[in-house]
């Protein structure tokens, strides 16, 4: 998916996903790329958690309002349904609790949208059958240097959505290449998605 | 911590200003002849401030950020006075040319507030009813009416509107204040190692300073002047108390250690520990000065700010009233004001749903860190002040 303007294409599918206007908290924000979208198109005001002084700063650059905290802290400077919009981007499996996690987001805001590397991906399952640590392009990084502790599938994934009684509002599914559309990826998404996006809703 | 940082200089370079210093400055003193209603009820008809400027004002006037100094600051934020001076301004680390406070994009003024005691109408001036120092009669002044002192300052410099107001500790209250007193008149708020009001902790530590001063037999009630005496063994405790506070624990350490500067211990008082030399050092040069009366003053205006109060005890209630894009800045090892407070004053902001930033600096000092030119703390200045001065065509 193509954004054409060096968005990350799942940052550009979130983007879709969000109304005008509305009010958002970007978990783990990074450099701000996806809220300075989002203020530049779509007039969305809010705010990041970032927790490296190295992104803190290249959002202050980019004029994003960045808080630096550490979202395994939680939310608890953000009241109920404060914001419309929480999102988090492939950092849920950095988390301590990632459970944890999600029910803050839906505490806080009216949906959340959550997006995590897929570690049922074809990719993955061949490398551990191969008796290695997978080292993909959702993936990358070395499994002593990695960040991610708490990994998990689609399927894991849609468990605990279930389990917890967390609406999922929408779902699409990518890989490096293309998003969502390709008829194999949804017959097998356990296997064929690299990155899993959700919007969820919390217990009606 | 700068005097490490000047001991690694050439002695040529010690003698004159750096290409990022300011320079020779000179202060000046700006009358307010129209008159200043206090919080107490008080009026002032009309009363003087002393000020520095660095940097050039723009055609559009849009360049300008006022500096509020602490509890012991003044107008003197940065460069020299003369070739002699061993020390520059109190924040020059952070103000200069090509610095965060860059005085090639922003003209900056730093003030000597109300109330204070180098050359601004206080306590140690003389109270025209009198013809003698104002001494104890100077009114308690508060937070707020500095703020309104300062915005007079502002319309007799011409300056409408603030591009940033910026502030440490007390400093950062002001900035607050005038967020929430006069929003179309400030841009930006940056509120640096600040607290949303003082915790219980806090003003005691104020009133034990308080009562050193006060219990001074050369305090005299405040009229000291007139005796020739200054209560110096008072002045000197408060402050002794004071630089606790402002360092840390591990900085204490690292400073001072706890070993014996003889080696034995000598079954006496004298001072054999290098803490005890340092503080006996710091209070004796705090003594020769500052004024007692302003200490005092300012310690009450410390207690006695709480913007919350007026607006239902929420203080996101009084920030609905501000407009301005906020910078929240605290540091790791600060315990006056530690990073816990600057949340709060946060989580305020965003309950208000006003634009602002949060930055927590690793740092070892402790609250005097915010003085301290430590590389991630002048990043975020300099990245965030970068964007107010390109706002203001500068």
């Amino acid at each position: 998916m193509s954004s054409g303007n060096g968005l990350r294409p799942d940052l550009a599918l979130i983007t879709q996903w969000i109304e005008p206007g509305s009010r958002i908290l970007d978990l783990g924000c990074g450099d701000g790329a996806l809220l300075a979208h989002l203020a530049r198109t779509r007039k969305v005001r809010g705010y990041g958690l970032e927790i490296a002084p190295d992104n803190v700063a290249r959002c202050l650059g980019a004029g994003v309002n960045v808080i630096e905290a550490d979202v395994d802290d939680g939310l608890k400077d953000f009241g109920d349904a404060s914001f419309d919009y929480v999102v988090m981007s492939g950092a849920l499996q950095a988390m301590q609790r990632p459970d944890r996690v999600v029910a803050e987001i839906l505490r806080v805001g009216r949906t959340g949208i959550v997006t995590f590397p897929n570690f049922g991906h074809w990719r993955v399952r061949l490398a551990l059958a191969l008796g290695r640590m997978p080292a993909t392009p959702a993936l990358p990084d070395t499994w002593y240097a990695t960040a991610n502790i708490h990994l998990c599938t689609v399927a894991d994934f849609e468990d605990l959505c279930r389990d917890r009684g967390w609406c999922i509002a929408r779902r699409a599914l990518m890989n490096h290449r293309r998003s969502d559309s390709g008829g194999a990826l949804r017959l097998a998404p356990n296997l064929l998605a690299e990155v899993a996006l959700y919007m969820l809703q919390g217990r009606a | 911590m700068s005097d490490s940082a000047a001991a690694g200089e050439t002695p040529a370079a010690q003698a004159r200003p750096a290409a990022d210093c300011v320079g020779i400055v000179a202060p000046r003193k700006v009358a307010i002849d129209r008159p200043l209603t206090l919080a107490c009820g008080k009026i002032l008809p009309r009363h003087e401030l002393m000020v520095e400027t660095y940097g050039a004002l723009n055609a559009a006037r849009s360049n300008a950020i006022l500096v509020c100094h602490a509890l012991s600051g003044d107008h003197h934020a940065a460069g020299y006075h003369g070739e002699s001076d061993r020390k520059p301004g109190w924040w020059d680390s952070c103000i200069g040319p090509g610095k965060p406070i860059d005085t090639n994009r922003f003209h900056v003024v730093a003030l000597n507030n109300l109330g204070g005691c180098k050359g601004s109408t206080g306590p140690n001036t003389l109270n025209p009813d009198t013809g003698k120092p104002w001494g104890p009669d100077f009114p308690i002044v508060t937070v707020r009416d500095w703020v309104r002192s300062q915005a007079l300052l502002a319309d007799a410099l011409g300056i409408r509107q603030w591009a940033a107001v910026i502030g440490g500790s007390l400093g950062g209250f002001q900035v607050m204040q005038w967020a929430i007193d006069f929003p179309e008149r400030i841009r930006h708020a940056v509120v640096i190692a600040a607290a949303p009001k003082l915790s219980a902790q806090n003003i005691a530590f104020n009133e034990i300073a308080r009562q050193a001063i006060l219990s001074d037999p050369e305090f005299h009630g405040g009229h000291f002047y007139e005796k020739g005496v200054v209560p110096s063994r008072g002045l000197k405790l408060a402050r002794m108390l004071g630089h606790i506070t402002y360092l840390s624990d591990a900085a204490m350490r690292e400073k001072f250690g706890s070993v014996l500067r003889s080696g034995a211990m000598g079954f006496n008082y004298d001072v054999e520990f290098e803490v005890e030399s340092y503080l006996r050092y710091q209070g004796q040069s705090f003594v020769d000065r500052f004024d007692a009366n302003t200490y005092l003053l300012m310690t009450k205006a410390l207690d006695y700010f709480d913007p919350a109060r007026e607006f239902g005890d929420s203080l996101a209630a009084a920030f609905r009233r501000a407009t301005a894009k906020f910078l929240v800045v605290a540091f790791s090892s600060d315990w006056r004001f530690p990073p816990a407070r600057s949340r709060e004053i946060v989580r305020a902001l965003v309950e208000a749903g006003r634009d602002v930033s949060y930055a927590l600096i690793d740092s070892s000092l402790g609250h005097d860190d915010f003085l301290m030119p430590l590389p991630e703390y002048t990043r975020v200045l300099q990245t965030y002040l970068g964007r107010a001065a390109a706002e203001a065509g500068s």
